[in-house]
């Protein structure tokens, strides 16, 4: 017995280092949170290799910043002269953007909308990956202590990276969305079908759950569609680079280039906190453009004043504005005696505080205009009299229904007030 | 002293310093998750393997070859989000199998190192394989080609790092 023991020592030696690793693995696959089972391991290896990642990041960091902040300073003055110029640009697009974001926020509180946004975010290095193909993920040099939590969201300012997966004191594992156990809810931007983007063996990224009947166009840009409840919706995951048919035919086979680059990752964001935000029309603080428009605007009579031939009731101020009633388009004219504006701008002055003298917007609003001056909520009600629209040689015309966005249904008189 | 098969001679038995015993393994699994940040291309070496390879078959010595193994594969299991006990039994099998052939042959020259690190990354791979996909059900594409070439890149490396690493043996 002695003699096999030593003759097959080195055989005997393998197999019970083989079988004790089996029968780990086989407890980490039974229990569905293997995470917890094997913690302290993990904690132990990124423990000891995670210092000599963070400790070289450092340096390469603040080598580089050295050598860019202070001696390689060449074209710095011609790119901060093209940096104001775009700045300017874009503060002109930013006056344009805020009207349109604004009329947006009065619709959504309209359909009492609740949107979710990133209210908080913490800036991330990522300081190493797992160094093997078959998992997708990498370190970043932010833990517990910074307040990253698992399943937080990773972005760039491209797209989505992925997810917190395992959270230590100091770093965390990300998870990113080419690896083939991710799975993020994602919608297509145009034609609005939604799928599951997963990672494949090979670090690709597909669009699964598309039926084949669809159409999907290459190049077309896919958002998260926010039904994981980790990635807020709307933000880029990348665009469609082929579409193709599965072997079963059932669902279309749609390759996605991710936006952000998963290959070289530097600085992430980690979503620390999303809110779920009810739209209101008073989030912004201000006076509302749609309130002021329905002082302005001619409002509907209580009865309509339209005689057989005889001219309705002017009313001063309004006189301009002819085609208002019959075209969505025209700007009414503002009581203050600002000069109207006569045609869409490009970019529109920026609103201010109390906008009274602003010009205003497209009349297509008055539905919303008129329903929300009826809100107590507002504090605005509607000062404007029941009247009639009149033109110099033609008969008196009466403001027409208009018809609500939220119910589809024509506003009614009182609505209108 | 056991006898090679091939020369003949009397094949050496080494050992190494306890900051070379630790500090390689650690060196290597460092590298291997930071360089393919910088370097994506990297992710095809496998530097834990060939330490683990280099290691066997200068030690000889299977009991300690395996334990090597286990261990390097341990630690890269750790880093990943996977199941631990992936790296970690392929590795072990190496370790012990490198070990074994170290003892056997002479695996002193380029040649014999080059076509034993081929053969042992493909060992590690389906070792790897099977137990991925035995066990932990997990869906892997194995293409031949690109294991070949990855096993000769790694070959190629390893060449080249045991003449490195050559100049840590002491004499026993």
């Amino acid at each position: 017995m002695e003699t096999v023991l030593g003759r097959y020592r080195n055989l005997i030696i393998l197999v019970g280092v083989l079988f004790l690793q089996v029968l780990g693995l086989a407890v980490q696959v039974k229990r569905t949170s293997d995470a917890e089972s094997t913690r302290l391991i993990r904690v132990w290896a990124v423990g000891t290799i995670t210092p000599l990642e963070r400790g070289l990041i450092w340096g390469q960091t603040y080598s580089g910043n050295l050598w860019h902040n202070y001696f390689y300073l060449r074209g710095v003055r011609a790119e901060n002269r093209q940096l104001k110029e775009q700045i300017d640009q874009l503060r002109l697009e930013q006056v344009r953007l805020n009207q349109d974001a604004e009329q947006a926020h009065r619709l959504q509180a309209l359909l009492s909308f609740k949107e979710r946004y990133i209210s908080k975010t913490v800036a991330a290095q990522v300081i190493g990956s797992s160094g093997s193909d078959q998992s997708r993920s990498v370190y970043i040099d932010k833990g517990i202590s910074d307040g990253i939590e698992q399943d937080m969201a990773v972005l760039t300012a491209d797209g989505v990276v992925g997810k917190v997966l395992t959270v230590f004191p100091s770093t965390s594992l990300v998870l990113l969305i080419n690896d083939q156990s991710s799975g993020v809810g994602a919608i297509l931007e145009k034609s609005r079908l939604q799928g599951v983007l997963r990672g494949t063996p090979n670090g690709e990224v597909m669009l699964e759950r598309v039926m084949s009947d669809e159409q999907v166009a290459p190049g077309e840009t896919l958002l998260t569609s926010g039904g994981d409840q980790i990635f807020p919706k709307g933000l880029p995951l990348g665009r469609v680079a082929k579409v193709a048919g599965t072997d079963s035919g059932l669902f279309l086979n749609v390759k996605v280039k991710p936006a952000a680059n998963l290959g070289r990752l530097e600085e992430v964001l980690v979503v620390l906190a999303k809110q779920e935000h009810q739209a209101t029309a008073e989030g912004t603080g201000r006076v509302r453009t749609v309130d002021i428009m329905a002082q302005r605007l001619p409002s509907v009579p209580n009865k309509p004043a339209v005689s057989a031939g005889g001219a309705g009731i002017g009313v001063p101020g309004t006189a301009a504005n002819d085609g208002a009633a019959k075209t969505p388009t025209v700007k009414p004219q503002s009581q203050t005696g600002v000069k109207p504006q006569t045609s869409a701008p490009s970019v529109r002055p920026k609103p201010v505080e109390s906008d009274t003298t602003k010009p205003q917007g497209s009349i297509s609003m008055t539905g919303v205009a008129n329903k929300a001056a009826t809100n107590p909520a507002s504090g605005v009600t509607s000062a404007a009299p029941p009247k009639t629209v009149t033109a110099p040689g033609k008969p008196a015309i009466s403001r027409p229904k208009t018809v609500t966005p939220a119910t589809g249904t024509p506003a009614s008189e009182d609505d209108s007030h | 002293m056991p006898i090679t098969y091939t020369s003949g001679e009397q094949v050496e038995v080494y050992r190494f310093s306890v900051p070379v015993t630790v500090g390689v393994p650690l060196l290597a699994l460092f590298l291997q998750a930071f360089v393919p940040l910088r370097f994506p291309f990297f992710s095809i070496f496998d530097l834990p393997l060939l330490v683990t390879i280099f290691f066997a078959m200068a030690r000889r010595n299977p009991v300690s070859g395996l334990l090597t193994g286990a261990l390097i594969g341990l630690i890269q299991d750790a880093l990943t989000h996977r199941a631990i006990g992936l790296y970690g039994i392929a590795k072990t099998v190496v370790g012990f199998g490198a070990s074994s052939m170290g003892a056997k042959l002479d695996a002193e020259n380029a040649g014999a190192r080059f076509l034993l690190t081929l053969g042992f990354y493909l060992l590690h791979s389906a070792v790897y394989f099977t137990v991925a996909r035995g066990m932990v059900s997990l869906t892997l594409d194995w293409s031949w080609s690109r294991g070949v070439l990855a096993g000769l890149a790694n070959a190629a490396v390893g060449v080249a790092l045991y003449f490195v690493l050559d100049r840590c043996k002491q004499r026993t």
